[in-house]
């Protein structure tokens, strides 16, 4: 009981902590950081039980009754884990790093306590086992980050807390009536291995229309174009808060809210038959592109990363559109290489805006000097991002380009290329910058690096994104898990 | 002779709180009436867990008061409906209760004894009228309640306040006047005013609806629905706090509840489904444009105050919807929205306390140094607002299945569209709350700590969670809603 119970308490161990740090108050430093490291790692190893139990075919439930015919319900499929786990290493990671960046800053405990409500709702989404549950949890994020989002308080944080409330609830409104019309239609909510709708259900222009209002519920928070709109004013957020939300959190859930509806919810077939599949692979298509070039035209480094995540998050969508074992792959397996390549990132700017008060790339000159550390991760995350073998972003578009070989759609092919280009352009200026343009004549000599708790994480993820790519045939690699799906998936 | 439990309970419900009133009044103990108001709140709550099981159990009740036959004597029912408002008002009674008392300790208004009497007056008023179930009880009911309530605007002096109770008296006596138009067309027409003997005669044709309507629209005005409104948000938010609170969560559904009577019950012949269409049309205009002022408001307490036109707006949705899951939709909607708004009143009581004032601007930085309640506030909001995990979110869950089921997607639009536009006002307040002014050091925040007891600081933060706990408890209430719920008239 206790065990097959799991998805509850990995959902519990942050929402209790969470809630604890909340209700303690801002005096209680120590104890908060006791709480804060206890839950992560607590959660860690009960993410990391369950990850071998998955393996092994058990099977991990929790059902409690909402209403008359509906459910709570928490589960642990293979795809959850995917989430799950990202979620867990980079909890424990951005709590390492956010208790050192927030280090004299006030209001911590209302900060720290939204951060473990968030990955609470995020470990939601992750377990979910009906589209009901999903909206709960989906919702939930949506909640418990605008805390965060505006914390600094400022007229401008608050305007783009305002702007994400307009999207995230907007969209989350759309979607609610999709799945109310969903249950309706089937009497269930569900989620199924190829789907709980078939064509007998309802006409296809109602099943269409439905999946449209999911696929926009959804795409706020994966931020497609023109959905996107929020992400980069949410930059204003405090470094912690923006890895949180690009790696982990609020693109993911809305990134594996697509996977969920295509794969669980209509089906490969039904999706495939009303269309709907390209529509999902153009939005991404287009998306990459657009973010890209955007992403070009920025001088702010979390800006520029902001845009990258537009684009980047779509490679996921892309792949679930295109279809196909390979596709499917290389999409899912993106949903955590795109995680650990992006967190390093936004850790990288955090330091260098924390250490030198750098948020501009024109400021970087020469800033692999003085800080190599920061400068090497930042390196392994623009490469990685990039596409440069062996790193993880590698991996992610080789099997997406054969891919789209393999479905006949040689135009992905001809996306990722362009994409590929478009990383390199706006990324490896900046590296030129970094470690091979003079610095400034007021920037002291010498080696000042940031401070260890900040370090430390940026350079372990950038260590996990190196080591998914070049450790990517092993078990329990990113790559092997996606495989694992897909194989579950086309069975 | 035993006693039925049943019959016991029901008196003991009305006439409880009228005594304790009297009592109240005559000793002019201020200590014994606020004891004796949470006593009887507790014993209530603890009685109607057996007494709603009883309920479940033999399905809905009906007594005639006194024993007399029927027809002569009063009759009274107990179905789910009543049963939930029964609750609500017990639960409000007392934590309102609780925070009255330190709030009136704090304030030291001159008023604080007639506040007391009043409330107890108006909570007897409010019990018969969930519990009555003939046309002419339900109209000396309605003058009890306006009676008592119109008194708790004016507790806190001024202007504006008499200004606002004015108005009301106004509203509500006109409102008695069309209710009892109603009735006495009724009686002619039928001959009987009890809710059951009109059931077993045909109430229709023209002369019906004429009645039906202008009960309708009596009710309309005490209830504050659009378009005839305009002095509910005076009103409500010129009351002392703890009035506030009871006004909004529950006299102002006290209309609506009797409308929806009336619909579904003895004059359910009286109208044809294209009324039933321009009652949601009255409902949806409530939401839109309640929600609409209650965005452009300065003062926390109207912002509080429009959401109420907007949030009564929905239960008229049940009218066009008639099924049970809406019943069931509507019924949680307005326990939740009852739980949710008493909280933030009382929030925004103890803001005023602090802050001098409800100017939202002055909210700035409140979240450091009343973080309770602020805390209350957006969880109270998120359940005003639909959204999970709270009551508001079942309420309107069901409220959209119902509307989706039944094809009549425009009134799914419209609950989502509502919620939105309540997400944007609630959010508005905790925006001025979350922003951080640079000179912090003279706000009268920095005293506020030690300012507020924790008779104040709780009772809206359990309000507040109450709402959440409902967002968790539809399957084990739905049971409950659904007794004696008018099938013949609601759709499967």
């Amino acid at each position: 009981m206790a065990y097959t119970a799991m998805p509850l308490w990995v959902v519990l161990a942050s929402l209790v902590a969470g809630l604890l740090i909340l209700v303690l108050g801002e005096p209680w430093h120590r104890t908060r950081v006791a709480i804060n490291l206890g839950a992560a790692i607590a959660k860690l190893v009960l993410v990391g039980i369950m990850l071998w139990g998955v393996a092994r075919g058990h099977e991990f439930h929790f059902t409690l009754a909402l209403l008359p015919g509906l459910e709570l319900k928490l589960h642990a499929d293979a795809l959850t884990m995917l989430l799950a786990t990202l979620s867990a290493i980079l909890w424990l990671l951005t709590t390492v790093y956010a208790i050192a960046y927030l280090e004299t800053s006030p209001n911590r405990a209302r900060f720290f306590g939204f951060f473990g409500l968030c990955v609470a709702a995020t470990m939601g989404v992750a377990t979910a086992g009906n589209l009901f549950t999903f909206f709960i949890f989906y919702e939930l994020l949506t909640l418990a980050t605008w805390p965060l989002v505006v914390h600094r308080g400022t007229r401008e944080s608050l305007r783009s807390g305002t702007l994400y409330l307009a999207f995230t609830l907007g969209g989350g409104a759309l979607m609610l009536l999709g799945i109310v019309g969903l249950q309706v239609i089937s009497g269930t909510t569900e989620f199924l291995p190829g789907g709980f709708l078939n064509k007998d259900h309802a006409p296809a222009a109602l099943l269409q229309g439905l999946f449209l209002l999911l696929f926009i519920g959804f795409g706020v928070k994966a931020a497609i174009v023109p959905l996107h709109v929020w992400l980069p004013r949410a930059m204003v957020a405090p470094a912690p808060v923006s890895a949180l939300l690009h790696a982990v959190a609020v693109v993911k859930a809305g990134a594996f809210g697509i996977v969920r509806l295509v794969y669980d919810v209509y089906g490969l077939e039904l999706t495939a038959q009303l269309g709907m599949n390209m529509l999902v692979a153009g939005a991404a298509a287009f998306t990459i592109i657009y973010g890209s070039v955007m992403a070009l035209r920025q001088n702010d480094i979390k800006r520029r990363l902001a845009y990258s995540t537009v684009s980047q998050v779509s490679y996921i969508a892309l792949g679930v559109g295109i279809g196909g074992p390979l596709a499917t792959i290389g999409g899912l397996v993106h949903l955590v290489h795109q995680g650990l390549m992006k967190i390093t990132l936004f850790f990288c700017a955090g330091n260098l805006a924390e250490t030198h008060g750098i948020k501009k790339v024109s400021d970087m000159n020469g800033i692999g000097r003085t800080m190599p550390w920061t400068t090497l991760a930042f390196t392994v995350g623009a490469l990685g991002m990039i596409g440069i073998p062996p790193l993880a972003g590698f991996v992610s578009k080789w099997y997406l380009g054969l891919g789209g070989i393999e479905a006949g759609h040689y135009w992905v092919v001809a996306v990722l290329v362009a994409s590929t280009l478009l990383n390199a352009a706006y990324f490896l200026p900046v590296l030129k910058r970094a470690w091979f343009d003079p610095p400034p004549d007021d920037r002291p000599t010498g080696v000042q690096e940031a401070s260890l708790h900040l370090l430390w994480p940026s350079l372990f993820t950038a260590a996990l994104a190196i080591g998914a790519g070049i450790l990517a045939g092993m078990p329990f690699s990113p790559l092997e898990w996606a495989i694992l799906i897909t194989e579950r998936v086309y069975e | 002779m035993a006693i039925e439990f049943g019959p016991a309970m029901v008196t003991a419900l009305i006439f409880g709180p009228l005594l304790t009133g009297v009592l109240a009044f005559l000793l002019q103990r201020p200590a014994v009436a606020d004891y004796l108001s949470i006593l009887i709140a507790t014993v209530f709550l603890a009685l109607l867990i057996p007494f709603s099981g009883l309920v479940l159990l033999e399905g809905p009740l009906l007594y005639q008061l006194g024993g007399h036959p029927e027809g002569i004597a009063i009759p009274l029912q107990v179905d789910g409906l009543s049963l939930a408002m029964l609750w609500l008002c017990s639960i409000l009674a007392l934590v309102v209760a609780i925070y009255a008392r330190a709030w009136i300790r704090q304030q030291k208004p001159a008023a604080g004894g007639e506040y007391r009497v009043l409330w107890l007056l108006l909570w007897s008023g409010l019990n018969a009228l969930f519990l009555s179930a003939d046309l002419f009880n339900l109209y000396v009911t309605l003058e009890i309640t306006t009676l008592a309530a119109v008194p708790l605007v004016i507790l806190s002096r001024g202007a504006a306040p008499l200004d606002a109770a004015q108005r009301y008296l106004f509203f509500a006596l006109v409102g008695s006047i069309l209710f009892l138009l109603g009735v006495a067309l009724i009686y002619g027409h039928a001959g009987t005013l009890s809710f059951s003997l009109l059931a077993e005669s045909d109430v229709s044709g023209p002369a019906a609806t004429a009645a039906l309507l202008f009960m309708t629209a009596g009710l309309a005005m005490k209830a504050a629905l659009f378009p005839v409104h305009s002095w509910l948000p005076l009103a409500h938010s010129a009351a002392p706090s703890p009035a506030s609170a009871l006004l909004s969560a529950i006299v102002a559904k006290a209309g609506v509840y009797l409308i929806l009577r009336l619909w579904l019950g003895p004059l359910a012949e009286a109208w044809t489904p294209s009324l039933a269409q321009a009652m949601g049309l009255i409902g949806a205009i409530g939401i839109l444009y309640g929600s609409y002022q209650a965005l452009r408001q300065n003062r926390l307490k109207r912002v509080i105050a429009y959401s109420t036109v907007a949030q009564l707006g929905y239960l008229l949705l049940l009218i066009p919807m008639a099924s049970l899951m809406a019943w069931n939709g509507v019924i949680y909607h307005a326990l939740s929205h009852g739980l949710a708004k008493a909280a933030l009143f009382l929030a925004a009581g103890n803001l005023i306390m602090v802050l001098g004032n409800d100017r939202l601007r002055n909210l700035a930085g409140c979240d450091r140094m009343l973080s309770k309640n602020i805390m209350a506030i957006g969880i109270a909001g998120v359940s005003i607002a639909g959204l999970p995990p709270t009551g508001g979110f079942i309420a309107k869950w069901w409220m959209i299945s119902a509307a989706l089921e039944q094809g009549q997607w425009w009134w799914a639009l419209l609950i989502s569209l509502g919620g939105l536009l309540a997400a944007a006002y609630i959010f508005r307040i905790l925006r001025h709350a979350f922003f951080l002014p640079d000179p912090y050091a003279e706000s009268p925040l920095r005293e506020a700590d030690g300012k507020l007891s924790r008779a104040l600081v709780w009772p809206p933060v359990i309000l507040a969670l109450l709402a959440v706990f409902l967002g968790f408890a539809g399957e084990l209430l739905a049971p409950f809603l659904e007794i004696g719920a008018p099938n013949g008239r609601l759709q499967p």
